[in-house]
């Protein structure tokens, strides 16, 4: 069973469509790119994979026994976290949130599971340090051990690379693919198409047309082609 | 000194004593997520409402002003808050309106309904603090403390999730924490310090109560939990001295614990350098 249907979803504001009629699976151990230009509706679709809005129309079904809550969100930094005087311990340890309900502290398991994604991000040197003072890559690291402490199965990463250098790029996505190998399924929302086909096992498309299907698939298909030798135009 | 211990054989002077740290430490609490969440001119704007309501208060002659003044604030502080990012007047636009209107409407209503004799007076201490604080009654202590008590309770309670909604609300969302709930939670909570904090620095220096302990803080610590921390130690202490200058000296209550708060700030800000 797939972990994660969408079925005949329609996106947008009051009542207004950006995508319509989407139709794609999740299936366990996949990684999922969704690429498309701004504004065409993937900011809108993560919500909607969150749950934080509904879609117009069609709908989501989460399967594997997969709840909406246990997938391990990674989103774009605000501006607010830029100056946010917090150690790197306390904020992987508020994704452990979700797990909590009402009560007030965590459990040593938790804090214990805590400690294990730092450790697997390779963040525990800076657990006491302050967030703001490291690098944005580290930063996407700590994120990344938050998310994983809310989710084991799935991780959704809203453009985990944005104002990255392209040394910590690279690094950013070879964790990423260590994380799927062991075993996470991830979507991922990027504009890096070339970054898309490279990593990733099945690319949603989504613009005036919308693609769904494996890379092969999106290498031969119209979009895909079109982009792909855009993209090589552009990098010569 | 001794003036000070013969200040402090009068009860009057511990219960303001008590009840003014109590109120400096709930608002420095609070302070450090408002600032952080770009809400630092919330206070502001919730106090002018309230005295907008403490006007109306006067002229239905309620023989308690709290009964109008803290509804009225805790709903203009759900309004505040709740609306967020899809009002159609963004934040700071709305604060602003909701503040200068309040007060202007507030004076208004004092002016033409007044049977006071000394209306500048009265206008004067509700904006600027007045010395009322030194002549509460038992019952008005008693509630103080209960308040600022129930304040400090829940804040250590839900601790964990302030500091998760308050960091990124996009994901706390996304893990299932009903950040919606949290945030009526802290605009509940800062309207009823608001309310408390009148009596004792005034609507219009309110603010100051809620940001100065947490921009200190903020030069020095560098964690949320050592800022916090550091902020409520900070806010006691301004309170309880700028208290016994303004006994001593017979300075303004409100504006001489401010006066302190901005010399701790700026103390904080050189020592932060380093």
């Amino acid at each position: 069973m797939s972990l994660l249907k969408a079925e005949g979803l329609s996106l947008g504001y009051d009542s207004q469509a950006i995508i319509e009629d989407l139709s794609f699976t999740v299936n366990a151990g996949d990684y999922l790119c969704v690429v498309g230009e701004n504004g065409s509706g993937k900011t809108t679709l993560i919500k909607t994979l969150l749950r934080l809005t509904k879609p117009l129309a069609g709908s989501i079904s989460y399967g594997d026994g997969l709840l909406a809550n246990e997938i391990g969100y990674l989103p774009q930094q605000t501006v607010v976290q830029r100056d946010f005087p917090a150690s790197v311990k306390e904020i992987v340890y508020s994704g452990l949130q979700g797990r909590c309900g009402l009560r007030p502290r965590y459990t040593r398991e938790e804090k214990e599971l805590a400690r294990e994604n730092m450790e697997r991000m390779g963040v525990t040197d800076f657990a006491d340090k302050c967030y703001r003072e490291l690098s944005g890559g580290q930063q996407q690291r700590v994120l990344l051990a938050r998310a994983l402490c809310a989710a084991e199965k799935i991780l959704l990463l809203d453009e985990p690379v944005s104002g990255l250098d392209p040394v910590v790029t690279a690094d950013m996505y070879s964790l990423i693919e260590k994380l799927n190998r062991e075993g996470i399924t991830i979507i991922m929302v990027s504009h890096d198409v070339i970054a898309a086909v490279r990593y990733a096992s099945h690319i949603l498309y989504i613009g005036n047309t919308v693609f769904f299907g494996t890379k092969e698939e999106f290498r031969k298909s119209d979009q895909g082609r079109r982009f792909l030798l855009l993209e090589e135009q552009m990098h010569g | 000194m001794d003036k000070l211990i013969e200040y402090l054989q009068f009860p009057f002077v511990r219960y303001a004593l008590i009840v003014g740290v109590l109120i400096a430490l709930c608002s420095s609490l609070l302070g450090v997520t408002l600032v952080l969440k770009r809400f630092s001119f919330i206070g502001d704007g919730l106090s002018h409402v309230a005295f907008g309501a403490i006007a109306i208060a006067g002229i239905l002659r309620v023989e308690s002003s709290m009964v109008v003044v803290l509804p009225v604030t805790v709903i203009s502080a759900i309004l505040l808050l709740r609306q967020g990012q899809n009002a159609k007047i963004k934040g700071d636009a709305a604060i602003a309106m909701i503040s200068v209107g309040a007060l202007a409407v507030g004076y208004l209503l004092m002016n033409i309904f007044s049977t006071s004799s000394n209306l500048t007076g009265d206008v004067c201490s509700t904006l600027f603090g007045s010395f009322s604080i030194l002549t509460l009654s038992k019952t008005e202590v008693v509630l103080c403390i209960v308040l600022s008590v129930l304040v400090l309770a829940i804040f250590m309670f839900f601790y964990n999730k302030i500091f998760a909604v308050t960091f990124d609300e996009a994901f706390s969302r996304s893990a299932g924490v009903d950040a919606g709930a949290y945030n009526l939670l802290i605009a509940v909570i800062i309207a009823v310090i608001i309310v408390l904090a009148m009596n004792l620095v005034g609507s219009l220096l309110i603010s100051a109560l809620v940001i100065f302990p947490a921009l200190s803080a903020m030069r020095l610590f560098k964690s949320f939990k050592s800022v916090t921390v550091c902020s409520g130690v900070l806010a006691s202490l301004c309170a309880f001295l700028g208290m016994v200058i303004s006994i001593l000296a017979g300075t303004p209550v409100g504006s001489t614990i401010v006066g302190v708060q901005i010399l701790v700030f700026f103390v904080c800000m050189l020592l932060g350098r380093t």
